[in-house]
């Protein structure tokens, strides 16, 4: 197993509806280094969150191959699937997709549920979790509680939460406003470059995208080009 | 996690509390109405029971007069035909263990200033056997006081209750149509029989006494019925062939002429009785059943509405990593939880509503640990039962599209 977390080749994807078949991804080559921090970019409809869906493992392709952290994706049963969901792969929506019914410390430890971890190590973690997101004491409040910057933290905190190799963010900061937007990327660049995560983020704006590393664009289901950001050619100069 | 899955369940269930009690209002109907109705079934088979048998056992009755006539149901016994030598001749075919000629009749009874009307019963000293009745006290009159007809008498406690109260009626004399009567025993209580009539509302005097010095004009030499109890339950049919026969004869009835008595097998009637009472009990028990199954219905309608609603909260979790066991485990335990809490209720429910229908409308009602234990443990099944397809449904959601959701 060699320093690549991605590896996809030929990948797509197709809906079937009243119009017909609908081919969204056209055929997907990417290669995805361990450490890589990776913008997508493109226009709406391009199929940007359809690839990042199928990247986390929540939607299955229509063809071609995907191997994620060395494993070929496409052999892997439901169950097998949740486990890599649940170790490996750490997601962020836009819509934060927090439990309204719990309190922030749950929301966070949630995944450690599903992964068998007892309670008491499970409330250390998630409080540590908490504390390194900047939301230290507000452990027992609820989604509503808080503003959407904070409550992005929390999903944050909840998908590093089992220590996982990929983070994935489908338009993170979407919903919220410039500064708040830069805290998110900067914690972002923090969890990349300090703790190794690998992370690729969709988003529409560029200055968003100059955190990442490399930038690529979709266009029309196929990737159109790759280029490093101008942070990565000032690191390389 | 367990725990964790169950403090969820009921984070739940309070989430949406009208909800969740209208639903679990459903299981307690439910369970309330089977313990009701077993309790005051079970309790209205055993009151059978102990009259049955209180009755003796392996009994005959023949009745003086015949069953119809010109095709009009007569009376029985509206005109006593047999007599204490059918009785006698009766007592000497094989297979009988017991004849009792019993003459009856109703009359005043006084004694002291306390006076109470009641059923005087001639009979013989079988008719103790028969009717398998012990003596609380004293002794029972004997064959001597038959042939001779001495005024004496055996009383039951209903008439030890009205007339002497506190006082020992042993050797005390009470007066039957004027006539004064030595006590010399005391019978047991018996209680209610089935038609219930109180059992212990008798007297019991020799059955010559009671024919030649109080019912005279009613029974000259003859009886109203004699009771005859055969050795064993297998050998009923042939006791009764054999009684038939023998009556035949001895009224000079030719073949196609018609009986003058009747015969009818008591064991028949009560173990008829029985087999009512019990379908009877069946019968209220399966009704009730049917409001558990309306009550578990009313789960997999809410559980279904729920998974519905909590499509999304399901795509978020399957999307961290919940395998299906655990959506399934999670909404299984949440439909457990509401049918559990709704049939603990029911219990309590069930059993105050079967202590008040006892109380205020006067019914046996018998608790059986069974009836409580299954009741609940057929809500358990039922919450499984019910909460399954959705939980099931809960489970198997495509994480993209349940995220989706909206
Ligand atoms: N379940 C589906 N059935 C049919 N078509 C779908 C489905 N999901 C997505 N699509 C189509 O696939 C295309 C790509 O959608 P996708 O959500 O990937 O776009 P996107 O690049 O993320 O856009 P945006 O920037 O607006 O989020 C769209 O044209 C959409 O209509
Ligand atoms: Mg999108």
């Amino acid at each position: 197993m060699s320093n690549i977390m991605i590896k996809i080749k030929n990948l797509t994807k197709s809906y079937s509806t009243f119009a017909g078949k609908v081919a969204v991804l056209r055929g997907i080559d990417l290669e995805v280094q361990s450490g890589e921090f990776l913008a997508i970019m493109g226009a709406s409809g391009s199929g940007k969150s359809t690839l990042m869906n199928i990247l986390g493992c929540l939607d299955a392709p229509s063809g071609g191959i995907y191997e994620l952290n060395g494993v070929n994706v496409q052999n892997l049963n439901k169950n097998a699937l949740a486990s890599f969901r649940n170790h490996i792969i750490g997601f962020v929506f836009q819509g934060f997709n927090l439990l309204q019914r719990m309190t922030l410390v749950d929301n966070i430890a949630l995944p450690l549920v599903y992964a068998g971890i007892p309670r008491e190590q499970r409330n250390e973690r998630a409080n540590a979790m908490l504390i390194k997101v900047g939301l230290e004491g507000y452990g027992t409040y609820r989604p509503n509680q808080i503003s959407g910057g904070q409550q992005q933290r929390v999903a944050i905190a909840r998908a590093l939460i089992n220590h996982p190799k990929l983070i994935l963010a489908d338009e993170p900061t979407g919903n919220l406003d410039t500064k708040t937007s830069q805290e998110i990327m900067e914690l972002f660049s923090e969890l990349n470059i300090t703790d190794g995560i690998t992370v690729i983020l969709v988003t529409h704006e560029l200055d968003i995208a100059q955190y990442a590393r490399h930038i690529i664009h979709v266009k029309d289901g196929q990737i159109n080009f790759r280029e490093p950001t101008k942070r990565m050619k000032e690191i390389e100069k | 996690m367990i725990w964790f899955m169950l403090r969820e369940a009921f984070d739940a269930m309070i989430a949406n509390r009208m909800r969740s009690f209208l639903t679990m209002l459903g299981m307690m109907i439910g369970v309330g109405a089977v313990i009701v109705m077993s309790a005051i079934g079970t309790g209205a088979q055993d009151v059978v029971e102990k009259s049955i048998s209180s009755m003796g056992s392996n009994l005959f009755i023949v009745l003086s007069g015949s069953t119809t006539s010109g095709g009009a149901r007569m009376g029985s016994g509206a005109t006593p035909t047999l007599t204490l030598s059918d009785a006698e001749a009766i007592a000497e075919l094989p297979s009988i263990g017991a004849v009792a000629p019993i003459a009856p009749g109703t009359a005043q009874v006084v004694y002291g200033a306390n006076n109470w009307s009641t059923t005087i019963i001639g009979s013989t000293p079988s008719a103790l056997i028969v009717r398998n009745w012990e003596l609380e006290s004293g002794y029972a009159f004997t064959d001597a006081d038959v042939r001779g007809a001495t005024r004496v008498a055996i009383v039951g406690q209903t008439i030890v209750e009205n007339l002497f109260k506190d006082e020992d009626p042993i050797g005390k004399m009470i007066r039957i149509k004027q006539a004064p009567y030595q006590i010399v025993g005391v019978l047991t209580k018996k209680g209610q029989s089935l038609d219930g009539r109180d059992q212990d509302d008798t007297i019991l005097v020799p059955v010559t006494t009671a024919q030649r010095k109080l019912f005279g004009s009613q029974f000259k030499g003859t009886v109203r019925l004699i009771m005859v109890q055969a050795i064993s339950a297998e050998q009923m049919d042939e006791t009764e062939k054999a009684m038939m026969e023998l009556l035949h004869q001895r009224h000079r009835i030719r073949d196609n002429a018609e009986d003058d008595f009747s015969i009818r097998n008591l064991a028949a009637m009560a173990a008829a009785a029985a087999d009512t009472a019990e379908v009877m009990s069946l019968m209220l028990g399966a009704i009730a059943s049917i409001s558990l199954l309306v009550g578990g219905i009313g789960i997999m309608n809410i559980m279904l509405v729920s998974v519905t609603e909590r499509t999304r909260e399901i795509g978020i979790r399957i999307a961290i990593g919940a395998q299906e066991r655990d959506i399934l485990l999670q909404f299984l335990l949440e439909a457990l939880m509401i049918s559990l809490i709704g049939s603990l209720i029911g219990i309590l429910l069930g059993v105050g509503g079967a202590l008040i229908a006892e109380r205020f409308f006067s019914m046996s009602v018998i608790f059986t640990s069974q009836s409580i234990l299954s009741a609940f443990g057929v809500a358990a099944m039922v919450g499984i039962f019910f909460g399954f397809y959705p939980a099931l449904k809960a489970a198997k959601m495509v994480p993209i599209d349940a995220l989706r959701y909206q």
